[in-house]
């Protein structure tokens, strides 16, 4: 690992942690209880298509342990690893597959996100009546989804050249 | 963007409407209040009946108001508020999620309750 190599990671790693803490801010719960922007995934969608999957999927673990230590306990940590797992999967096999823009991508990450954590939610709490909320909190994943995937695509034709230096 | 961005987009927002749709239609007015903490019951109660229960959960209290045939949950010494913040709920498969905490407050009617104690 070049040093220039760990400084992209340093710095995408504390953008993705500053992005969840304003997350935090911004109370969206009245639209949809426990719906989220899901601003840290600005950064590992732009990884995912400027450095490659497996930097992508480091950064989004690293925030994820960090995230759940300095705001959250053991319990929110699953929620975070169970969407972030299950969403980067997606996104990388997605982009692969080369059938989607990166606003396509972005979309599917923001969809199985929530799944993930409705499903641990149901497992955990034993209550199936929690995926009432799935298609509320799908809908909106649409909408931040498309919003996360214009942002990506915009800052990843920006950024391209600066990646290029690095490597 | 391309064609298969928009066809995904479009299938789900197909989906999740016509669900919501579904569940919007369904909806029936629900006589029962069931609390479970950690996916056990806590406690069993009927909507009718103006009251306002304390959830003891370890070191940690929830309050919930049942007021008017609504359940609503008014105070919770949680973090992130976001049971407190929920809408009052009176239909039928509506719930209110405490994350931090493990509690679920859910709405049933009669007879969902005597067929789930059929099969329990």
């Amino acid at each position: 690992m070049t040093s220039k190599k760990i400084t992209t990671f340093g710095a995408l790693v504390a953008l993705a942690f500053i992005f969840s803490y304003i997350e935090m801010l911004i109370p969206f719960h009245f639209v949809v209880p426990g719906m989220k922007l899901g601003l840290a995934n600005i950064v590992v969608v732009c990884a995912l298509y400027l450095l490659g999957a497996k930097e992508a999927f480091v950064i989004s673990m690293v925030r994820i342990v960090l995230v759940g230590f300095t705001f959250g306990n053991m319990n929110t940590m699953i929620y975070s690893f169970a969407g972030g797992i299950l969403s980067f999967l997606v996104m990388a096999i997605a982009k692969r597959v080369n059938l989607f823009s990166i606003i396509g991508v972005s979309v599917l990450g923001a969809l199985l996100h929530n799944v993930g954590q409705i499903g641990v939610a149901i497992f955990m709490l034993e209550t199936k009546t929690l995926i009432n909320y799935l298609p509320f909190l799908l809908l909106m994943a649409l909408v931040t989804g498309v919003l996360i995937g214009i942002i990506g695509a915009e800052l990843t034709k920006r950024l391209q050249k600066i990646v290029k230096h690095l490597q | 963007m391309k064609k298969n961005d928009i066809i995904l987009i479009s299938v789900v927002a197909i989906l999740c409407i016509g669900s919501i749709f579904y569940l919007f239609v369904n909806k029936k007015e629900g006589t029962k209040i069931s609390i479970t903490v950690n996916g056990v019951l806590y406690k069993e109660t009927e909507l009718s009946k103006n009251q306002t229960i304390e959830i003891k959960t370890n070191d940690h209290v929830n309050i919930l108001s049942i007021e008017d045939g609504y359940a609503k949950m008014i105070e919770a010494d949680c973090p992130d508020q976001i049971c407190v913040n929920q809408k009052k709920i009176s239909k039928k498969g509506e719930s209110i999620v405490c994350m931090p905490h493990k509690i679920v407050v859910t709405v049933d009617d009669g007879e969902q309750a005597e067929l789930d104690g059929v099969a329990n």
